[in-house]
């Protein structure tokens, strides 16, 4: 039947009209991967120029479009699909279902992404990329010549509607599939994070979809929001921005947390200290992080009453989070701790993000934000969050959940030498800029004169920066050299959550028969109460799949035409990508789609005829 | 699946509801009205922000007509009215007064658009262009946002109606029924913030 028909495709084909969550997790994961690369060199050509005083490795125009892609790439392009990569593959797994809500969405919300982050990036070919910082203030983004902030509207545009799309579906995923037993509170702290970061891209996304809509029009059709000179207002954008931009950093780093609280627990051999308190200050945070975004804002002249209000709440988020940093030391303390490599970074994560947490309250400090303001110390404290909390995050849960995923380990040493050559590049590239700042070098510039204090430790960063980069081609050899090391349990961790129960590889419909949860961490009380395998809540039988459809694609690349036509004013385009979207939704809305069943002998015969 | 060619009489109560695709497609879309909020209240704030922009062209108060307004209010409020009348069929089982309900509510929601447009065509002959001043592009994008919606709302309805004009209600049509006159909903809510905040406080305030 259908299930012959599946496997006669090419791989190709397969993979373009692909439905599955854990395929569109590994497109998320590869696509991430591409971009983390990219924004990396990004990141390596700016440290490069600012490796010595007034240095003229590239013109001052080319540095300000390199900053503003590395920051745009790295939170749109990497860290978010990275992070959207795992929740695919591992958030179905872990509450016990077969398939996400919203299997078709899925694949747009990828196809969405990929579009969007080629958009944004054909721009380095078609005249310059945008210039304007990844914020893209207005005036200075709504009047930068050339197309640059075209495509940076364009692109994260669309890419943005993959996301928000993304978000919807982990969210009824999460309420609606649960297998019979998991209840919210027994549910692993990876998919709770994951249900409030999708929380925060539900409410937060679209106010930078309507910043993104008025720029566009402002530039492409002269409307007159930002412009001053016909009664606009600047500021509007910032709010706009970053009552976006302040939730977008807890939707990065409160994933990571997950992946933390998972891995810490795995590698202590013991359940996760104060797991209910654990899940009320990642709603805290949550809930937190709306409050707060005018603290970007603070030179901007809101006044004392503003700035202090904001400052308050700002300093509230650091109680939430202490309590997680508390938390995860009290699950290590006593524990049987393994010092896996992903164990690894979650303990190298913990004094780091702290770092960042403290600068964050020194920054919160409304008065004296004023003096940080736009300085390197910013820059430190960001890439202490957001490296020292996300990416340690993302590179723990790739070497924790690698086996799960892609059916090989990755080998321990090499990743151990990454490890260690990447946490200390890390801290060499952003330590001494704390004190850049302090001194008072400012972000965002091409140059700066020598002797000024400035030379030694601009110096010592590039140099930290290097360390990163050949970390990270550590861990690109580690992926092809450990391809033999096959991992055939299914559960190479000793591992307390379901998606440890299933077989390696996962098959397609991730169980053969819905499991029973019966406590946190299911597996675990069945490997102590029980006989170490999950009971079924159902018997075997037929199972209902989705059909694959090549609509998310062309949806995808209808918007990407009809990009082209905005940016360069060819209205036939714009409406001929247009209506290849529409049509798209059309054929979508109208041809009734119902699946196919894979027949229970099948599933008798993939788990051995028994 | 087996069910799709089921005669009404056998439908749940619920038919809406009573398939896992229908419920996770009910919670999804009020997930989605849920950012759509969001979406209109930055639209809202920047309008509000920018209101007593009008630099050399017209001001609200100079533009905006009350019974203009009033009437299309009132189109728009029974529309969702009617759309409530054809849920109400399709639980009886009812299917063609869902039909016919559906089709009187897309026959307003027309009516409201093309007054939407005659008032916009009136602004512009007032002098207020989409670039003559900050209060006329926030306004323009405001109030051209919800009419885009209420369009593509048009759209949907009718692309449903002509779908399964003949189908009778089944379990895959039903949730998507549901939803659509869901989303009217939101779109009459979302007019009625626009006639209070934009139009009210516009000649009012």
């Amino acid at each position: 039947m259908s299930h012959a028909k599946a496997q006669s495709k090419s791989v190709l084909w397969d993979w373009l009209t692909t439905v599955d969550h854990k395929k569109v997790g590994i497109l998320y994961l590869a696509a991430g991967a591409f971009f983390f690369a990219l924004g990396g060199l990004e990141a390596i050509l700016m440290r490069i120029q600012l490796m010595f005083p007034e240095f003229t490795f590239l013109p001052a125009q080319t540095f300000n479009e390199l900053l503003t892609m590395h920051g745009t790439t790295m939170i749109f392009l990497a860290a978010m699909p990275l992070l959207f990569g795992l929740m695919n593959y591992i958030v179905p797994l872990q509450i016990g279902a077969r398939d996400v809500a919203f299997p078709f969405l899925n694949a747009l919300g990828f196809w969405l992404f990929l579009f969007g982050g080629i958009l944004l990036n054909v721009s380095w070919f078609a005249g310059g990329a945008p210039d304007a910082g990844w914020t893209a203030y207005v005036p200075l983004s709504s009047e930068s010549p050339g197309t640059g902030i075209d495509y940076y509207v364009l692109g994260l545009q669309i890419s943005g509607a993959g996301t928000l799309i993304g978000g919807i579906n982990f969210l009824v995923t999460i309420i609606n599939m649960r297998a019979p037993g998991m209840s919210m509170m027994r549910m692993p702290l990876f998919t709770w994070s994951t249900f409030v970061a999708s929380m925060l891209i539900l409410f937060a996304f679209p106010a930078l979809t309507i910043g993104l809509l008025l720029l566009m029009l402002e530039r492409i059709f002269g409307a007159t929001y930002f412009a001053v000179d016909f009664g606009g207002n600047v500021i509007i954008w910032q709010h706009l921005f970053w009552i976006f931009g302040h939730p977008e950093v807890y939707i990065l780093v409160l994933p990571a947390f997950g992946i933390f609280s998972e891995i810490i627990s795995t590698f202590s051999k013991k359940r996760l200290f104060g797991y209910s308190a654990m899940v009320f200050a990642t709603l805290i945070i949550g809930f937190l992080g709306f409050m707060v975004w005018a603290h970007h804002m603070f030179t901007v002249g809101m006044g004392p009453v503003a700035n202090s209000i904001f400052a308050v709440a700002t300093m509230a988020i650091a109680v939430p989070t202490g309590i997680k940093i508390f938390n995860w030391l009290l699950t290590l303390w006593g524990g049987r701790i393994q010092f896996t490599t992903a164990n690894l970074f979650a303990l190298g994560f913990i004094p780091s993000f702290v770092m960042g947490g403290v600068t964050g309250v020194m920054l919160a400090t409304s008065a004296a934000n004023y003096q940080f303001h736009d300085t390197y110390f910013v820059v430190a404290h960001f890439h202490y969050v957001i490296i020292g909390g996300v990416v340690l995050g993302l590179f723990a849960g790739a070497f924790y959940w690698w086996p799960r995923i892609f059916g090989y380990k990755l080998n321990e040493t090499l990743g151990k030498i990454f490890f260690w050559m990447f946490l200390f590049g890390f801290h060499l590239t952003f330590f001494v800029q704390h004190f850049l700042g302090l001194i008072g070098m400012p972000r965002r510039v091409a140059s700066f004169l020598g002797g000024q204090g400035l030379d030694e430790m601009n110096l010592i960063s590039t140099i930290g920066a290097f360390f990163m980069g050949v970390a990270f081609i550590l861990f690109v050899v580690n992926i092809f050299v450990s391809m033999k090391n096959k991992e055939t349990t299914g559960d190479p961790w000793d591992g307390r959550t379901l998606e440890w129960t299933i077989p390696s590889p996962t098959p397609e419909y991730n169980f053969a028969q819905t499991p029973l949860v019966r406590d946190v961490d299911a597996l675990w009380y069945e490997k102590y109460e029980g006989d170490g395998k999950m009971k079924a809540a159902e018997p075997l039988g037929d199972i209902h799949m989705p059909n694959g459809s090549f609509l998310p694609f062309i949806i995808s690349l209808g918007l990407f035409i009809a990009s082209f036509g905005f940016i360069y004013h060819l209205w036939a385009l714009a409406i001929a990508g247009m209506v290849v979207v529409f049509g798209a939704m059309f054929v979508r809305s109208v041809k009734e789609d119902h699946g196919y069943h894979i027949p229970k002998e099948d599933i008798l015969n993939a788990k051995g005829g028994k | 699946m087996e069910h799709q060619h089921t005669v009404q009489q056998t439908l749940p109560p619920n038919p809406e509801k009573a398939t896992l695709e229908g419920r996770n497609k009910f919670l999804g879309f009020w997930f989605f009205l849920g950012g759509e909020t969001v979406l209109f209240a930055s639209l809202f704030g920047t309008y509000l922000g920018l209101k007593g922009s009008t630099h050399t062209g017209p001001g609200p108060d100079e533009l905006f007509s009350l019974p203009l307004v009033f009437i299309m209010t009132m189109i728009l409020l029974t529309s969702s009215l009617t759309s409530v009348f054809a849920i109400i069929n399709m639980k009886k089982g009812n299917y063609r007064g869902l039909l016919l309900w559906l089709s009187v509510t897309v026959i307003l929601g027309l009516a409201f658009l093309g007054f939407e447009i005659y008032e916009f065509y009136e602004y512009v002959h007032h002098g207020l262009g989409f670039t003559t001043s900050a209060f006329g592009s926030s306004f323009y994008t405001l109030v051209g946002t919800h009419g885009a919606h209420v369009a593509f709302g048009i759209a949907w309805i009718t692309t449903l109606l002509l779908r399964y004009r003949k189908s009778g209600l089944t379990l895959t049509n039903a949730p998507k029924f549901y939803v659509a006159v869901l989303y009217w909903h939101f779109i009459d809510v979302v007019w009625v913030f626009i006639f209070s905040v934009v139009y009210l406080m516009g000649i009012g305030g």
